[in-house]
Order: structure tokens, then C-alpha cells, then sequence
């Protein structure tokens, strides 16, 4: 069984919600990375998300870009995120580590070798922001081959039909983006959320994880509720740049945040998910 | 790829029905925004039939834009350059000074039938921000430009139009801040007011439909002066020369003539400082295939993957990607791609003013300065067409700076 399945397997028998940080790879700096995810799994972390750093994140708000500026200046690319990966496989072997990037990295790296070296490295999932699985008809089998899950997006604007189809293609957990917008954006509506995840559910059975505006402890244990994974990324990458100076800081500052949300969610009752 | 089988091309049957010009172009954004790509098409595949939406256009583009543009036999650089004749296609007599309006206008009438009320748009020159704020001023729509800083600064009376003209300017200061980063936050925006909002895309990138539909928009700039030349001389050109950032203008030259073997086509690219030099906006020479803003094409990036900086004294051409049918029309070998640099651009400049009478924007001032060598290469009977994309009086601060001179 995957990491990953293995993950929401113990979380659902323990009738817990997984809670999903997200940090960008190399940010502040690339001796950083590896720390963070060990402080972000101690504070309560079930998966972690990181982010490979792009120079041109489309998809996301002013956080996460100045994030992949701060990476890439200090010389990150795709091949340095999997060795830190590698590295933090050395103590952990448990935990899911899913990458969150654009297609261009893969696309020179090539999808064969990146697959096969990411499986090695420790990598349980990679979601492709801009990659739609209408685009990624030849890299599937590469990601599928080699144990590697593609997580694909569901948003506001998924109709019917292309909800069924991107479930058909998904593996892992599926993603839904919470909001008309990019990472970071304003705030989410429960309800409205709560809604497309019963049309969601009617066409899969993978768990359901939802991110984007997911700001403070009490949002995320009220769509704790509804989601079987919350995930959150701005309000974690503007806490590290706010004391990128101090790593040491900075990375007690991520573990408490996670571990406030943790207990947060941990203190709702049963959560009831089936449509 | 052999002679044989590029005959066998039919280039009108592209892109396929998923967007792709052999393994270029496609569909390549985050889901939020395919719902809204796949409507968009729906409704231009769907209007670009409609009798009554290209009556429209076509009215709009008589009367508003004050179409046909010329075609000019450009007489006095013909016997300086000492070969084959050059016509200059006049795109730079259209409404607001360059061949933008012909695309603004198409998408906003889109925009109208989709019943969108607010347009949003990426500028490099200014020329295309310039051309949506008048298209969206016309039709009493709300607009958003977005430009990059380092642009802001070089393009002062274009900015200056668009404010005029009632445009909200969005300085954008991400990454290089030129034209990409403009086009990150355009569709950023979009993403977000994604139900109110038709994002006009200025060149012939960006998802699917965006390279057909801007094309397609283009294309009146080749089929008039398909029509024109076989008036004037009674038969085809034998090349056409156009520059080539995104390459909007000229694929809208070349479009209607992708079909007829014995009709060269030339895109100039901006070799900036020296193709040596690494400073320029070339990716069609000197790119790799990759991924960005919404389509797969031939892109300037690093060895990771990254979008490296571009330069070119010309704002409108500095841009790391292409559209994705000029990628494929350059691996088919159908079209030729070269390029010149800032040095020869700015030669090219006053060349033109100073010979025909005529201020060229540096962005056509490229194209321009490739045609001599070629012309020199070609018998006096054979014909160039070049196309005049744009107007330089929006250029004018750009030059007399660069020649120490203060206004």
C-alpha cells in the first residue's frame, strides 16, 4: 500500500482529518527545507506538500511567488527539491511527501526521468498545476509506473462531466481549490464548499482534500468537517518570510501554527463526510 | 523533414481540435480556468461562422479601424536595398497606430455576445493595452491593463493614452517586470473574476483558443494584401517579412498564404545586444521547448526548467516564448525564422524615416532591417511584402535617449 493510502487509512479508522502543510522548497533558504518538514510532522503535519519553485507561478497570490523568488535565488531547481527529499526520507519513512509545481521543470527534466527519480528519492504524489489531464496523456503512465500519484485539481468551475473524468485520472486524494482565485486569496465559504464536495463524492471514492484561503485554525477545523484533508500554504509561507533572517524562529512559528489548526480540528466531533 | 512531405501539409486544418499545432500549443492552466477556456471556445467556434458576428467585425474594421490598410510600394528603399521590390504593408495607418485593433476589436465583440462586462489585458509596447482600452472605452466596458514596471517606464505616452482613454493601469513589479510578468498577473486576475471578466490576450498564445482566435482576428492583414498585390502586380509575392515577438502580426500576414509553396516566409526575432551575448528575445533560435502561459512552444529557459529574462530595445518583443504556431511552422520548415539586433533594429529606424517618410515602431524596425540583405539576395522583377506592424511615435523617447539626445 502507498504512503499515501496508507495515510487516510489510519486517518479515517482514527476518524481524524489529515492536515496537509505546504511550504516552497528552498524558502527562505535551501538548508531550511529539510528541518521544516521534520517541525511540520512533529507539530501534527499527515502529509506534506512542497512546493517546487518556479519563475513564473501563475496560479499563485504574492506569498507563494516572493517564496519561489526568495528559492530560486538561492540556486533551487527541481533536481535539488527531490535531494531534499531524499534527505528527509533518511529519518522518515512514513510520511507522504507530495511536490506541487508547473509543468515547465518536468517538461525539461523530462516525465520518465523525473518520475523515476522521484520515486527513488521518496516522492508519493506530484500535483502539476498546469497540467490538466487532457495535457498529461503520456506522462500519466511515467507517474503511474513508478508509484508516484497524480493529484489533480477540482475547482469551483469543474463541471459535471469534467469532474468524473479528472476523478477517473486521479490517484492519491484529489484537490479542491476552495475559491475562484489563487493561493493565498481572500476567504472561502464552507458551504459552498461543502456543496461541490457532495457532488465530488458522488464520483469518487478517494479522499478529498481541500486548500486555497485557508488562513487560521478555526477555517480549517470547520472545513475539517466537510474535507478529508485540509490544506494550508500562504498563511505557512508568510510566517517563514516573515522571519527569514531567523530560520530557527521561523520554523517554530510554522510547528505552532500547524499544531494550533491540529488541535482545532482534532476538537470537532466526528466528523460526517458521505454525500 | 523532406520536401515530399511538406507538401503534403495542409496547414489550414491546424491547430487540431484540442488546440495543438503538431506538439505545440494546447491546453496547459490550472483547472479553475479550463471550464472557462472551453466555454470561450464553444462560443468562438460557434461565432466565427455567424454571418452577423463577421459583418460586425467587418464593419468595425472598415469604418473604426479604417481598413484596408495600404499596401505601398516603398520605392526609395527598394533602390537603396538594390534587388527585389518591397511593399510595405501600412498596418501602422490603422486606428491607435498598429495592427493590435484588429484583435482587440474581435475579442471584444466576443466579449459583448459572452455578455462579459469587464475586460482585462496584458501590454508589453503599450500598443496592445493602448488598442483594448480603446476597443472597451468604445463599448462602455470597465478595463484593466496590466504592465510590467520596467515597460511603465519605457512606454511613457502610451501609458499616458490608456489612462485617457479610462483604463485602470495595473503596474506589475513580479519577476522581470516586463511583458511575462504582466501576463502572469492578467491571468491571475482572470482566474479570479473569472465569471465577469474576457481576458484579452494580445498574441497568438496563451491556451487554446487563444492562438486560432487571435490569428484568425490577424489574418485580414494577409488576405487584403493577398488581394492588393495580385491588383498591383498581378501575381503573388515571392516573401514575406514580419517580426516576430509573440508573433501576432505575423502570423496575420503569413496566415493566408501558409498554402502557396512558392510565397517565403520570414520571421525576425530580436537578437537584443547579440545572439553571443545571451541578452535577447530570440527562443524561436535559441529556445527549447517548454511550457508557459497556457500553451507548450519554444521558450528561453535555463537548464532547470526556468524562465530566464529577455531583452530587446523593442518592449513588444521582449517576451521569452512564441506563439505555438510559429513553433511548429519553424520545425515543419515552412517558415524561416532569423533575427537582427538592437543595433540594426535602430539603423533600420532611421532608415525608413529618412527614405520613405516614415516613423516605424522598433518593433517593425526589425523586420525592416532584415529586408535589404534579403532583397540584395532576390531578382529586380520578384516581389517583398513587409509587414509595417506599427507606428514610432510611441518610440521616439526610446530612440533620442539612446542617442543622447534630450527632448
Amino acid at each position: 500500500m502507498s504512503r499515501l493510502a496508507a495515510t487516510f487509512e489510519r486517518l479515517d479508522k482514527a476518524g481524524k482529518t489529515a492536515l496537509i502543510p505546504y511550504i516552497t522548497a528552498g524558502d527562505p533558504q535551501p538548508a531550511a527545507t529539510v528541518d521544516f518538514m521534520h517541525k511540520l510532522v512533529a507539530a501534527g503535519a499527515d502529509v506534506i506538500e512542497l512546493g517546487v519553485p518556479f519563475s513564473d507561478p501563475m496560479a499563485d497570490g504574492p506569498v507563494i511567488q516572493l517564496a519561489c523568488e526568495r528559492a530560486l535565488a538561492h540556486g533551487m531547481s527541481l533536481t535539488k527539491v527531490l535531494e531534499q527529499v531524499g534527505e528527509f526520507r533518511q529519518q522518515n519513512n512514513q510520511t507522504p511527501v507530495v511536490l506541487m509545481g508547473y509543468a515547465n521543470p518536468l517538461e525539461v527534466m523530462g516525465y520518465k526521468p523525473f518520475a523515476e527519480q522521484a520515486s527513488k528519492a521518496g516522492v508519493d504524489g506530484m500535483l502539476v498545476v498546469d497540467l490538466p489531464p487532457e495535457e498529461a496523456e503520456d506522462v500519466l503512465p511515467h507517474f503511474l509506473k513508478n508509484g508516484i500519484d497524480p493529484i489533480f485539481l477540482l475547482a469551483p468551475t469543474s463541471s459535471e462531466q469534467r469532474i468524473k473524468m479528472i476523478c477517473e485520472c486521479a490517484s492519491g486524494y484529489v484537490y479542491y481549490v476552495s475559491l475562484k482565485g489563487v493561493t493565498g486569496a481572500a476567504s472561502l465559504n464552507v458551504q459552498q464548499v461543502k456543496e461541490k464536495l457532495q457532488q465530488i463524492r458522488q464520483h469518487t471514492r478517494l479522499p478529498i482534500g481541500v486548500g486555497f484561503g485557508v488562513r487560521d485554525p478555526e477555517t480549517a477545523s470547520q472545513l475539517g468537517k466537510v474535507a478529508d484533508a485540509v490544506v494550508v500554504g500562504s498563511a505557512i509561507v508568510a510566517r517563514i518570510a516573515e522571519h527569514a533572517d531567523n530560520i530557527e524562529l521561523g520554523g517554530n512559528k510554522i510547528a505552532e501554527l500547524i499544531a494550533n489548526m491540529r488541535t482545532a480540528m482534532d476538537s470537532v466531533d466526528w466528523p460526517v463526510k458521505t454525500a | 523533414m523532406s520536401q515530399a512531405s511538406k507538401k503534403n501539409i495542409d496547414y489550414f486544418s491546424y491547430p487540431d481540435e484540442s488546440g495543438h499545432f503538431g506538439p505545440y500549443g494546447g491546453r496547459f492552466v490550472a483547472e479553475t480556468l479550463m471550464g472557462p477556456v472551453q466555454e470561450l471556445t464553444k462560443a468562438y467556434m460557434h461565432l466565427r461562422h455567424d454571418a452577423g458576428f463577421r459583418a460586425e467585425f467587418d464593419r468595425d474594421l472598415a469604418h473604426y479601424v479604417g481598413r484596408p490598410s495600404p499596401l505601398y510600394f516603398a520605392e526609395r528603399l527598394t533602390l537603396a536595398a538594390g534587388g527585389a521590390k518591397i511593399y510595405l504593408k501600412r498596418e501602422d495607418l490603422n486606428h491607435t497606430g498598429a495592427h493590435k485593433v484588429n484583435n482587440t476589436i474581435g475579442q471584444a465583440l466576443l466579449a459583448k455576445h459572452m455578455g462579459k462586462k469587464r475586460v482585462i489585458a496584458e501590454t508589453g509596447a503599450g500598443q496592445h493595452g493602448v488598442a483594448t482600452a480603446t476597443v472597451a472605452a468604445r463599448l462602455g466596458m470597465e478595463c484593466v491593463v496590466y504592465m510590467g514596471e520596467e515597460d511603465i517606464h519605457r512606454q511613457a505616452p502610451n501609458v499616458y493614452r490608456m489612462k485617457l482613454l479610462g483604463a485602470e493601469l495595473v503596474s506589475v513589479k513580479s519577476g522581470s517586470r516586463t511583458l511575462k510578468d504582466a501576463m502572469n498577473e492578467a491571468m491571475r486576475d482572470w482566474v479570479t473574476n473569472v465569471d465577469s471578466t474576457f481576458y484579452i490576450i494580445g498574441t497568438v498564445a496563451g491556451p487554446h483558443p487563444y492562438p486560432t482566435l487571435v490569428r484568425d482576428f490577424q489574418s485580414i492583414i494577409g488576405r487584403e494584401t493577398r488581394e492588393q498585390i495580385l491588383s498591383l502586380e498581378g501575381r503573388l509575392p515571392d516573401a514575406l517579412v514580419a517580426c516576430v515577438g509573440g508573433g501576432s502580426n505575423a502570423i496575420g500576414l503569413f496566415y493566408p498564404f501558409l498554402n502557396e509553396p512558392n510565397v517565403a516566409l520570414y520571421g525576425v526575432e530580436a537578437a537584443g545586444e547579440g545572439m553571443a551575448t545571451g541578452r535577447h528575445a530570440a527562443p524561436l533560435a535559441a529556445g527549447k521547448s517548454g511550457v508557459l502561459h497556457g500553451n507548450r512552444t519554444y521558450l528561453m529557459e535555463d537548464d532547470n526548467g526556468q524562465i530566464i529574462e529577455t531583452h530587446s530595445i523593442s518592449a513588444g518583443l521582449d517576451y521569452p516564448g512564441v506563439g505555438p504556431e510559429h513553433a511548429w511552422l519553424k520545425d515543419s520548415g515552412r517558415a524561416k525564422y532569423v533575427n537582427v539586433t538592437d543595433r540594426q533594429a535602430l539603423g533600420a529606424f532611421h532608415q525608413l524615416t529618412r527614405l520613405e517618410g516614415i516613423i516605424p515602431a522598433l518593433e517593425s524596425a526589425h523586420a525592416l532591417a532584415f529586408v535589404p540583405e534579403l532583397a540584395a539576395s532576390m531578382q529586380s522583377e520578384q516581389i517583398i511584402v513587409v509587414n509595417l506592424s506599427g507606428r514610432g511615435d510611441k518610440d521616439i523617447n526610446t530612440v533620442a535617449d539612446l542617442e543622447g539626445i534630450t527632448l
